[in-house]
């Protein structure tokens, strides 16, 4: 049986809205080409406000004039949603993009000893406006990057306006992105000072313990050693007491740059993650395989820049850091983690690599006050938690037996209580019960005392 | 033991799941409707594009084959009880040892003239979602009749893929025989904010033909004719019975049980929407068709048909449904008037989306019931307060335990005590803010 929406789905506004930003795209790829502007600080400008009043425009397309509420009409028959042509199209795009920015950053414009070219080049002029220096591919990268968590977060609030759970998320990822990742990284940078993403720490941020970044940290003055006392800090304290009293969605879904993007530009393809056992099985290995890797090279790593020691065991830690940079750094957390958006969902690489939210998920399962609560016996079984939930987790197998949910994986985006129609599902936090998290409702089935035996 | 259980949605599959918890024995489903067991009450979100059909299938497919559940996609067309056997409509006989009905409903059809032309259709069955996605290829205008909840879920279906829609209700008022009329009201302006063409106390006179058996408009009481190619009938359900008046099962309007499920055959049972309760539950009615009424028969039925008895008692009324973008909830009892012994206070938020009804009695203060609107509250909290007798005072001291809404909500709970002492003069004051473990807590004690 195949249901589809005879319906056109996009009005004039959106279209109009959509050209504006196809306009900010092309300038970007005539510049990529080559092409001389003349003034090209004006038309990087023009781009990127062209991109997003694109995007906002939109958005504003879409929900202005239409009550507050859940908005997923369609979102099964629309082809850029539904793993269709056009989210193929998108997918394989984003995937070479990243293929191109890993290795072969020179096709975009990277060059050595000379003026950069192409896309680079015309970001060098954003770059030199904010820290007096040319950029390189990550700074094209993290501009566009912050944008999208920016504009999208915009479309995101504008979607959920009715939840105010979902806006103040949302205005944090955007203001960790832009100012923690984006921003103040850059500004140290312009002081000649050492930068670092504050709030990206290891094991997602896996080059935190290496020799360079240590050098960088230790050998730089009052600042670096502080950088330095506050990445262990994050690991050792922060992290820790905040997964107890919130669960791990404090990083996941509040703060980090990944989830930020995930939860906004990646918002449109949250249902397209798989629910079956079989991925749930996959989930486990790879992720827990991967925060076992990471600790591995982490450890062998120090070991090296303690002991000078290139190898322990026959292992070479300089091939292992390096096997870890392309495999997971790159490829997972980069081609496959954002590339894959519109096939695997948003929260691929959360979901099946982040050795952090590995970290975070084994706490928020043994020793956290999170859960998410379920409602009785109000369930209705409808399946919109599940389908929605980012991360796979078949919500209505908790909620329709009157068990809460406690799964490692969870984020806490609070979609599936959003989506639920029936009121059944909340976020909360409690020490009261922290050891019962999980036990399954009586309320909702017959009790033992009730059952006689017949004959 | 074979146990063969007619009907596969939720009460027949919630009795096969806990039989196999419960025992060894051999387990057939049957189903005409659909293979698998799907979540009716999702029907329309396949139609909006918010799930497919799968999404709506609570278990994977490999789930009755783990848990040997065998399931039948056959039409049954008579019982045997006797013979203990069922007539497939294909010529083959299954036989049974003990028989669960759990056959649901029916959509109500008043016998209007053209009621049974094409383009005319309610929403019940996996095959009425197939009819109504023909239908809307090219369709220029629905009209709905009957204004409760499957009328309003239709009318959401058919706006999600923008197709106009007229709705007729009978009422004063939306649904005004359940909700009480600030409610109903707040539901009749979101209507209308959806651009719902609302037709208050207006009902349907006939359906016309267009000459080839197809719809093309409806008459109303009040001498229009509103041209369109789709009416949804959706005046409520009746069990779906018809088919086994005269087999000896006694009916009533639907399928007599006492309180183990135990129908007047022995070794017959029936749970869900069919079931008419012999002598409910003080504040139930014999018949409930809604979901998680079938869902708990089914877990009774499971335990009878194992031979370990179980009454079943439903407990406190209660309920939730959405209205477009409006959810309701209902815990107790809440009449639609409020007679003369009772007492109300309702809390309507300045946007006219959320409100929050508390009925007490005034002899004794007991709360009654709670009626919410765009607000959540949390079943288990709203049934120990019933359980407990608890006062109105009692209540509003607490209130906060009772929030469901998610974090960062904006609080209401001081405005709704306000709102109490401006009716009765006294002051309550709070006793704690919004907190989880609080709740478990007043959950614990005993």
């Amino acid at each position: 049986m195949s249901f589809s929406n005879p319906h056109p789905q996009l009005t004039w506004s959106q279209r109009l809205a959509s050209g504006i930003g196809a306009l900010g795209l092309l300038i970007l790829v005539v510049a990529w080409s080559g092409a001389d502007f003349g003034r090209p600080g004006l038309w990087l400008t023009a781009s990127l406000l062209l991109l997003s009043l694109g995007t906002v425009w939109f958005a504003y397309a879409t929900y202005r004039g239409h009550p507050e509420g859940i908005k997923n009409n369609g979102v099964w028959f629309n082809r850029l949603t539904n793993r269709g042509l056009w989210g193929w199209c998108i997918g394989i795009i984003i995937t070479g993009l990243y293929i191109l920015l890993y290795f072969y950053p020179g096709l975009l414009g990277l060059r050595q000893d000379e003026p950069n070219t192409g896309l680079i080049g015309f970001f060098d002029h954003l770059s030199y406006w904010l820290k007096g220096k040319p950029g390189g591919q990550w700074f094209v990268y993290g501009t566009l990057y912050t944008l999208a968590i920016l504009i999208f977060g915009i479309k995101f609030i504008w979607k959920y306006r009715h939840n105010r759970y979902q806006i103040v998320r949302t205005i944090s990822v955007m203001f960790f992105q832009l100012c923690f990742a984006f921003l103040l990284p850059e500004l140290m940078d312009r002081l000649n000072q050492p930068s670092m993403d504050l709030k990206n720490m290891w094991p997602l941020n896996y080059y935190f313990f290496f020799d360079w970044n240590l050098d960088k940290l230790l050998k730089d003055g009052h600042l670096g050693l502080f950088l330095f006392g506050w990445g262990l800090a994050m690991i050792l304290v922060v992290s820790p007491v905040l997964t107890y009293f919130f669960g791990k969605r404090w990083y996941c879904s509040w703060v980090c740059g990944c989830g930020g993007l995930a939860e906004t530009a990646g918002d449109p393809f949250r249902h397209l993650s798989s629910k079956s056992l079989k991925a749930w099985k996959i989930e486990r290995w790879l992720i827990y395989g991967v925060l076992v890797f990471a600790v591995i090279m982490t450890l062998l790593v120090i070991y090296t820049y303690l002991t000078g020691q290139g190898s322990l065991l026959f292992i070479n830690s300089y091939v292992i850091r390096e096997w870890y940079g392309f495999f997971i750094g790159a490829i997972f957390s980069g081609v496959i983690g954002v590339g894959f958006y519109p096939i695997l969902g948003s929260r691929v690489w959360c979901r099946f690599g982040c050795p952090m939210a590995a970290m975070l998920g084994l706490q928020q399962k043994f020793f956290s006050r999170f859960r998410i609560t379920t409602n009785g016996g109000q369930c209705i079984s409808c399946g919109n938690c599940s389908t929605y939930c980012e991360m796979g987790i078949d919500v209505r197998w908790y909620a329709q037996r009157g068990q809460n949910v406690v799964r490692a994986s969870c984020v806490g985006c609070g979609i599936c209580a959003a989506v639920c129609p029936r009121g059944v599902l909340r976020l909360e936090n409690g020490k009261v019960d922290i050891n019962q998290r999980t036990e399954e409702l009586r309320t909702i089935h017959v009790r033992r005392e009730d059952v006689n035996i017949h004959n | 033991m074979h146990l063969v259980i007619l009907g596969n949605g939720i009460s027949g599959i919630t009795a096969a799941r806990h039989i196999r918890k419960l025992s060894d024995h051999q387990i057939t489903v049957i189903s005409s409707e659909s293979q698998y067991f799907f979540s009716r009450t999702a029907l329309m979100y396949i139609y909006m594009g918010h799930m497919r059909m799968e999404d709506t299938q609570p278990y994977a497919v490999d789930f009755w084959d783990k848990n040997r559940i065998n399931l039948v996609f056959d039409h049954v067309i008579s019982i045997d009880f006797l013979q203990k056997s069922l007539q497939f409509s294909s010529k083959s006989k299954i036989s049974y040892d003990k028989l669960l009905l759990a056959v649901g409903s029916a959509s109500n059809r008043f016998g209007w003239p053209g009621q049974e032309l094409k383009g005319v259709g309610g929403l019940y069955t996996l095959q009425d979602l197939e009819a109504m996605d023909d239908a809307s290829r090219d369709l220029k205008r629905a009209v709905i009749v009957g204004g409760g909840l499957i009328g309003i879920e239709m009318a959401e279906m058919f706006l999600s893929r923008h197709i106009p829609v007229t709705f007729l209700v009978r009422e004063k008022s939306f649904w005004d025989i359940v909700l009480p009329p600030e409610e109903s009201r707040m539901i009749n302006q979101h209507l209308i904010e959806h651009h719902i063409d609302l037709r208050l106390e207006t009902e349907l006179e006939s359906i016309e033909d267009d000459g080839q058996g197809r719809v093309a408009a409806v008459h109303t009481n009040r001498h229009e004719r509103i041209p369109c190619t789709f009416v949804g009938l959706t005046a409520g359900v009746h069990p779906n019975v018809r088919w086994l008046k005269d087999s000896g099962l006694e009916i009533n309007r639907g399928i007599l049980v006492d309180s183990f499920l135990r129908t007047n055959i022995p070794d017959v049972y029936a749970a869900g929407d069919c079931a008419e309760i012999r002598y409910p539950d003080e504040g139930r009615r014999p018949i409930e068709p809604v979901w998680y009424t079938g869902r708990i028969m089914g877990e009774v039925a499971a335990y009878n048909l194992c031979g370990l008895t179980v009454e079943y008692h439903p407990g406190h009324w209660f309920n939730s449904a959405k209205f477009l973008d409006i959810e309701y909830q209902v815990y107790g009892q809440v009449p639609p008037t409020i007679p003369p012994e009772q007492d109300s206070i309702c809390w309507i938020h300045a946007s006219g989306k959320k409100s929050i009804r508390l009925v007490w009695r005034k002899s004794d203060d007991v709360l009654l019931g709670i009626n919410l609107m765009g607000t959540r509250y949390r079943q288990e909290v709203c049934m120990r307060w019933l359980d407990e007798k608890a006062s109105i005072r009692k209540v509003l001291e607490e209130l906060e335990l009772a929030n469901f809404d998610p974090e960062l909500f904006t609080a209401n709970e001081d405005e709704i005590r306000a709102l109490y002492t401006a009716k009765t003069g006294v002051e309550i004051r709070r006793k704690s803010r919004r907190s989880a473990d609080r709740v478990w807590q007043f959950l614990r004690q005993s």
